[in-house]
């Protein structure tokens, strides 16, 4: 790698007159693509709706302006002014909470299914019988047991993460290649100690693929998961704003929670890519 | 513990028989195989013969279903840090870097930090690694991850060094200085080693003695010392000689299954 880029520097320095475009496109070119797209799709939005007074979709000035009022008031100053941070808040609360309870219940669980035999015959099946219910299908059945409000948000915001850290986390303790058992007690490792000392790191690219997974999935149920009478959230003013016809918050709404839960897809790769350094699938 | 006078390692009369969906087939059969303190021995034989069988009983990952294996005397009972086992995929454990590959061992066996560094330090020197000492298997070459093997049996102060085919995946180049780093290992350490091998150069260039085998059912078929004094050269009349008198057995072996 190394070699191949301190070659490719040497060829320009050395040119007599160096092309500077040449060397600066292969740069370039992946932004120019990634944001090409996106510039694309909103000229294409633009033009389609603006000056249009009967289209149902707002044009991307009003939901830019309408982004402006949520986050800090003083266009519209109606009852939905600088409250995006309120919003923002309860949702992500929600994700993480919902998350983190996933997490701690996922993790273990998954652990002494993919290694107990007892407890993956007493649990699997039922397990396995359950995940294909939607989040969704919960929704009713949530709200009897929890209660109209957050409880029952929190609850599908969990189950929504706590299946894809489950299954991974099994997969991961399962497929711990067998020769490192080999190899870990003729070292001297033995019983608990290999469960620490092998079974634990061999999954953890597994492990990380589940949590990313099941926050991706906590951000996806969101919406569905405040449409539980909840009051905040921005799953709550989506639904609220729908019933009243503001799509230009709905918009809003949906943007957030693109940027948000792709920022904290960032945050999970960024401390993976520390801890699975060793994997050259990860690292 | 070492008496001179008990073998470090000693089969006696043991076989193999799986069971398998109600058949049952027989692995190894009735083999007899004394190694003293200090021997390097390889086990040849076509595959099915029952080698790895015979050297995974000796290191504990499987018992023998009939006859005993004995080490200074006292019965296998499972995998133990006094016979470190080198594999032909390496088994090095991705997570860790070299040198915690290589600590790995004494780690496992409670020993105090300063002595696994140290230890560590050592044996990575011992096979080269010292620029590698900080990188993860999967960037290293298949020569250098069967050194961390190597090194890491080592580190762990194993009386008796099992090797299944240790060099069978590495290129002729690597493996023949492999080969010749090996030897040179065993003779400043005074290691024991049992090497499953089906390549007959290897098998001379290294051992002392040489252990035919043949398989349907695997057995021990015969034992020839090496007396070729070391380092051995690979294209004298007397190595030849060897390559001729071994390859003629195993080729006869072969023929009268197939008849």
């Amino acid at each position: 790698m190394t070699a191949v880029a301190s070659h490719t520097g040497n060829e320009t320095a050395s040119t007599i007159k160096p092309r500077w475009g040449a060397s600066l496109w292969p740069r370039l070119r992946p932004a120019v693509l990634a944001v090409g797209f996106p510039i694309a799709m909103l000229a294409f939005w633009h033009f389609t709706t603006v000056g249009r007074p009967n289209s149902l979709i707002p044009p991307p000035h009003d939901v830019w302006m309408e982004m402006r009022d949520l986050a800090f008031g003083g266009v519209n100053d109606d009852a939905y002014s600088g409250t995006l941070w309120t919003h923002l808040f309860a949702s992500m609360s929600r994700v993480y909470g919902g998350f983190a309870l996933a997490l701690l219940v996922a993790l273990p669980l998954g652990m002494l299914i993919g290694r107990v035999p007892l407890v993956r015959q007493t649990l699997d099946p039922t397990l396995q019988i359950l995940r294909p219910v939607p989040v969704t299908a919960w929704l009713p059945l949530a709200m009897i047991i929890f209660g109209l409000g957050p409880r029952s948000a929190f609850f599908l915001v969990f189950l929504g993460a706590f299946y894809p850290i489950l299954v991974n986390t099994i997969f991961g303790v399962r497929s711990v290649e067998p020769r490192l058992f080999e190899a870990a007690s003729m070292l001297g490792c033995t019983g608990t100690a290999q469960f620490f000392r092998v079974v634990l790191p061999a999954s953890l690219p597994s492990v990380f693929t589940g949590l990313r997974l099941g926050l991706g999935f906590a951000w996806v149920v969101i919406v569905v998961g405040e449409m539980t009478g909840v009051q905040t959230g921005l799953g709550a003013i989506i639904m609220e704003a729908r019933q009243l016809s503001r799509t230009e918050i709905v918009i809003c709404g949906m943007i957030v929670i693109g940027v948000v839960g792709f920022l904290s897809d960032q945050l999970v790769m960024l401390i993976g890519r520390r801890l699975l350094k060793w994997s050259p699938s990860h690292g | 513990m070492a008496d001179a006078t008990v073998p470090i390692l000693q089969m006696k009369n043991v076989g193999k028989t799986y069971s398998q969906q109600g058949r049952s087939i027989e692995a190894l059969r009735g083999a007899n195989l004394t190694v003293r303190k200090g021997e390097f021995i390889c086990l040849i034989g076509a595959s099915g013969c029952g080698k790895s069988t015979l050297l995974r009983m000796a290191a504990g990952f499987e018992t023998a279903t009939q006859g005993e294996a004995l080490m200074w005397g006292m019965p296998i009972e499972g995998p133990g840090p006094s016979r470190g086992m080198v594999f032909q995929d390496y088994g090095l454990f991705p997570w860790l870097s070299v040198r915690d590959n290589i600590g790995f061992g004494p780690k496992a066996r409670g020993r105090p930090t300063a002595e696994i560094r140290e230890t560590a330090e050592k044996f990575i020197e011992l096979v080269g690694l010292q620029r590698f000492a900080d990188v993860y298997p999967h960037q290293l070459s298949g020569g250098m991850k069967q050194r961390v093997a190597i090194a890491r049996v080592l580190a762990n102060d194993a009386d008796m060094v099992l090797m299944d085919e240790p060099f069978g995946a590495l290129d002729a180049m690597t493996r023949e200085r492999l080969q010749d780093e090996l030897v040179q290992i065993w003779s400043r350490t005074g290691l024991t080693v049992l090497f499953v091998t089906h390549a007959i150069e290897e098998a001379i260039f290294l051992a002392d003695r040489v252990v035919v085998m043949s398989p349907g059912p695997g057995r021990i078929d015969s034992e020839y010392i090496i007396d070729l004094p070391r380092p051995r050269d690979v294209v004298s009349p007397e190595f030849n000689e060897w390559r001729r008198i071994l390859s003629s057995q195993l080729h006869s072996e072969h023929a009268r299954k197939v008849a």
